[in-house]
């Protein structure tokens, strides 16, 4: 009986062989894709096992963590969390995480293969893991006062605020705005947190970053651009000139008449007066002048079609290529299919506040290891430049004046000199929806250098249907951000 | 241990040499080790998990070592000749066993869940149990041939135990599988002891039958056909086999007892042919059953695609269980030289981690290293279990010592390979190391069956035999 016997034995050491292999495949072939398998809870618990890194303000954190029940040790927290959302995003046990805690996770997590050295010595050492920091070009005084102002006005919008000369992001709010963390956990409350703030729960949908995903027609905010393609593309050559604009104006191609808001002195006027007062004749009869495609070169050199990185991305503003002439003339009024997100009109004016050169927004200054080493440093970027020095000192005189005594005086800063444009912009079927109220300006400092850049948009059920609004409404808000960029900077 | 002094005959092929060292010194030896690494290990785990050496550490090793003490002078006294390296490795399976039993007892989600949190203490318990019936083995089984006379009591003994957990109000469904029956607060797998029972049932049987199984046939393609009417014995065991599958839902135990009988009938009669039917018969009733059996078909389902099976059941689909996916995962993060007692998040599988995916606990927690060894520790008893079967000098014990190596043989891979995604699951647990006290009785009492065979196979032949003609008699075919 013993050659059978042998031969089984010989069966058994093959389905022994048979699990080894097996085991092979699983733990040296499989390991890593099932270890970092998204669903694999590991890769979470791992995640939540010690302090994320934090996010950094002025030099001072705006995050912090606490303690969990469960088998996640840690969650985020943050300090004045609902002003703060549009920058940080969120990172949450049960759902993940957005925009800058997201972007920068490897960082805060200290998973970044840039700590990867450190990470190996920690681990010989039996040193728990950290997180990095990301410290943010925001200004902590323009935040509040960015958010405090929506806040008190208690209607959506937003507010992107751009240091001109470098493209820093100071700030960049959005309201109705949420406490991310109300959502940190895993537990029921973040659950229920969570559901309230979706928005087929929530018609304010309060987790949108109007700031950088919302697309608002421009309305007379985008004259600016209008008036910058005049200006490059040679069609007047100064402020001052008149220019040939009839009134009434009939759409070429259409039998219809563009209007203006009011009985404003708008025929032939100087580009001046017709941005002082806002004239739509003017600046869509300039529009038709160029055609579809000067507009849209000089519309895509401020950013607009193209989606931004600030590192957060922003949703793409609108401008069209395809568009009859009466179609040219609405865009260049900022309307028709214009759109832009608030941190694109914020661009817009701050190439004009730097003398006509754009500079890459973006919003992360530095990345730093948790001894606070810097490793990664953001450099202030050329993006293009939309007009000249020359052409863009002619805009911001253009620009002062509607403020010194245009639609824009609520935005006058004592000792400052500032330029700005208010707009309406009209939307929904036969404009039965609210309005919005926009407002852009900058200030400008004795030495003629722009310290801010700012862009405000307010939807507003009260807002009438004239530019009074933009500066009503959103101008005081611009104001108070430029005051306290100001005098931050003392 | 010393007598090398006999030089009397010279067998042809037993290995178990006459008048051979005992080997109780080696394994006494191999015991201390068998004690002092799972010790280790439970230190191991206090520090990983509390940060302090845990208070039961003396207790729990006294205890263990009391055990394995009381087995090896039982062992020393009643078996001397007796194999050197089983006591110790199920010493050491079990002690391990015990250890990752403890260590899911800490985890907060078992414990939440009522999967764990006094498993450990119970479990040492059953060891005890299982201890004092290898004992009752050693000291009241003088020689395993007396097992011959109970070969048809045997018979009807597994059949009861096999049916039990279909007996109504007895039985308990656990997850689909029907092999469990419920006496007071204790859970039994009867099939565990059916194993035992029915090698024992077989080896008898065929002792008495092989001539007739082998001899009797055809020749036909290079295979030798049994007779129509010698296929009686095997159809029956497949029909029960069949059975078992289709009304207790469990692969495992329905492939262990089939695969046991065709082992232990090919090693009887020397007929490949057997093998050539066993498999093929084993292939039509797996296919068969499984085409109408959708607790099958759903065990088969989660095996080919056990993402899918892991995503329906977090759909909260009723009957999806997302063990199998997290078993994998377990394995996966272990990686090669694992987290390190403690250290691991096998709780995550959640229901039966301790028992039947215990080896999730080990594969993460010491990786593919420990992980491979631990499974070399079972081929190594399994080794010693066909080298027993070589050794002996009787046909009985040589069939029942194949038949328990070859069940447990076929155990540690259905198992093994149910929880490392190989094959579909089953509801086994494996030997010595599972939480669960069928388990680990009848598995004491196995080895505690093999030691006996082994002492006889190794066992110095009493002084020179009267009459050397009756010595030929001995001689075992090759």
């Amino acid at each position: 009986m013993n050659k059978p016997l042998r031969r089984i034995a010989i069966f058994c050491g093959l389905l022994v062989l048979t699990l080894l292999i097996r085991d092979n495949w699983l733990q040296y072939v499989q390991a890593d894709e099932l270890k970092e398998d998204e669903h694999n809870r590991r890769v979470a618990i791992e995640r939540y096992a010690s302090p994320r890194g934090d996010i950094i303000v002025d030099g001072k954190a705006i995050t912090s963590h606490a303690t969990t029940e469960g088998d996640f040790k840690y969650k985020r927290t943050y300090k004045d969390g609902a002003m703060w959302a549009p920058v940080t995003g969120y990172v949450s046990q049960a759902y993940g995480a957005t925009q800058l805690e997201a972007i920068d996770d490897g960082i805060l997590t200290g998973n970044d293969d840039r700590l990867f050295f450190r990470n190996t010595l920690d681990m010989i050492t039996g040193e728990k893991r950290e997180g990095g920091n990301v410290v943010t070009t925001l200004n902590a005084a323009a935040q509040k006062a960015a958010y405090d102002g929506l806040k008190k006005q208690g209607a959506k919008g937003a507010v992107v605020a751009i240091e001109p000369s470098t493209g820093k992001i100071l700030s960049m709010a959005s309201y109705p705005s949420y406490d991310p963390t109300t959502i940190a956990g895993s537990d029921n409350a973040a659950g229920e947190a969570w559901n309230r703030l979706q928005k087929k729960n929530n018609p304010d949908d309060p987790m949108l970053n109007r700031a950088l995903r919302e697309v608002y027609p421009p309305g007379s905010t985008f004259k600016v651009v209008t008036a910058a393609a005049a200006l490059e593309h040679g069609l007047y050559k100064s402020a001052d000139e008149k220019t040939d604009s009839p009134l009434p104006w009939t759409m070429p191609g259409t039998t219809t008449e563009l209007k203006n808001e009011g009985n404003l002195p708008c025929e032939d006027a100087t580009l001046r007066e017709a941005l002082r007062v806002s004239c739509n004749t003017v600046f869509g009869k300039v529009g038709y002048d160029l055609g579809n495609d000067d507009m849209l070169e000089t519309a895509k050199k401020f950013g607009f079609t193209e989606e931004q990185f600030v590192p957060v991305r922003s949703s793409a503003s609108v401008f069209s290529d395809d568009m009859n002439d009466s179609q040219v003339a609405l865009s260049s009024i900022g309307q028709y299919n214009t759109a832009a997100t608030p941190l694109q009109m914020a661009m817009v004016t701050s190439a004009i506040a730097n003398n006509g050169t754009l500079m890459k927004p973006y919003m992360v200054d530095a990345l730093q290891a948790p001894n606070l080493d810097t490793i990664e440093k953001t450099d202030p970027e050329e993006m293009s430049k939309p007009l000249s020095a020359d052409n863009a000192q002619i805009l911001q005189s253009m620009m002062e004046t509607v403020v010194k005594d245009g639609t824009g005086t609520n935005a006058q800063i004592d000792g400052v000199t500032v330029g700005g444009k208010t707009g309406t912009a009209q939307h929904g079927v036969d404009n039965s929806e609210n309005p919005y109220a926009w407002f852009i300006s900058y200030a400008k400092t004795d030495d003629g250098s722009s310290p801010v850049a700012v862009a405000v948009v307010i939807e507003d059920e009260n807002a009438v249907r004239d530019d009074i609004s933009g500066g009503g409404l959103a101008a005081p808000i611009a104001k108070d951000v430029m005051e306290a960029v100001i005098d931050s900077k003392k | 241990m010393s007598s090398t002094t006999n030089p009397s005959t010279h067998h042809t092929s037993t290995i178990g040499a006459i008048g051979a060292p005992s080997r109780r010194n080696t394994e006494l030896a191999l015991l201390v080790f068998a004690v002092l690494i799972p010790v280790f290990a439970y230190a191991n785990v206090g520090l990983a998990i509390n940060d302090e050496v845990p208070a039961g550490l003396l207790s729990y090793g006294f205890g263990l070592g009391l055990l394995a003490g009381v087995g090896h002078l039982v062992v020393r006294k009643f078996a001397p000749y007796a194999d050197p390296l089983l006591l110790p490795l199920a010493t050491l399976l079990n002690g391990l066993g015990l250890v990752a039993i403890w260590r899911l007892d800490q985890s907060e989600l078992l414990q939440d869940i009522k999967q764990a949190g006094t498993a450990a203490p119970r479990q040492l318990m059953y060891t005890a149990m299982g201890i004092a019936l290898f004992v009752a083995v050693m000291i009241f089984l003088k020689d395993h041939r007396v097992l011959q006379r109970y070969t048809y009591i045997s018979m009807v003994t597994a059949l009861f135990l096999l049916l039990l957990p279909l007996v109504p109000g007895l039985g308990k469904n656990i997850y689909g599988a029907k092999i469990w029956i419920q006496v007071g607060s204790f859970s039994i797998q009867p099939g565990e002891f059916a194993k035992i029972v029915l090698a024992i049932f077989f080896a008898g049987y065929l002792m008495v039958k092989r001539d007739a199984l082998a001899l009797a046939s055809r020749r036909f393609m290079g295979l030798y056909l049994p007779r129509g009417r010698d296929l009686g014995p095997i159809l029956v065991v497949w029909m029960v086999s069949i059975l078992i599958l289709v009304f207790e839902t469990d692969l495992g135990t329905s492939l262990l007892f089939f695969g046991m009988f065709v082992i232990m009938l090919y090693v009887a009669t020397e007929r490949t042919s057997w093998i050539v039917f066993g498999l093929m018969m084993s292939a039509v009733g797996a296919v068969g059953v499984a085409s109408f059996e959708p607790h099958i078909q759903q065990r088969v389902d989660a095996w080919l695609d056990p993402m899918r099976e892991f995503m329906l059941s977090r759909a909260n689909q009723v009957g999806h269980s997302e063990q199998a996916m997290q078993a994998l995962w377990a394995f996966g993060s272990g990686g090669t030289l694992g987290t390190g007692w403690g250290q691991g998040h096998s709780e995550l599988i959640r229901f039966a981690a301790n028992s039947d995916f215990i080896l999730a606990t080990f594969g993460e927690e010491l990786g593919l290293a420990g992980l491979m060894a631990l499974l070399l520790l079972y081929a190594l008893i399994v080794e010693r279990g066909v080298r027993t079967a070589l050794a002996a000098r009787d046909p009985f014990g040589k069939l029942l010592a194949i038949g328990l190596s070859g069940a447990f043989a076929l155990q540690v891979f259905v198992v093994a390979g149910g929880v490392m995604g190989l094959i579909p699951l089953t509801g086994m647990t494996m030997p010595f190391l599972a939480y669960g006290g069928s388990s680990v009785i009848a598995n004491w009492a196995l080895i505690g069956i093999l030691l006996r065979i082994s002492d006889t196979a190794r066992r110095p032949a009493p002084a020179a035999p009267a009459n050397p003609d009756a010595e030929m008699t001995q001689v075992v075919r090759p």
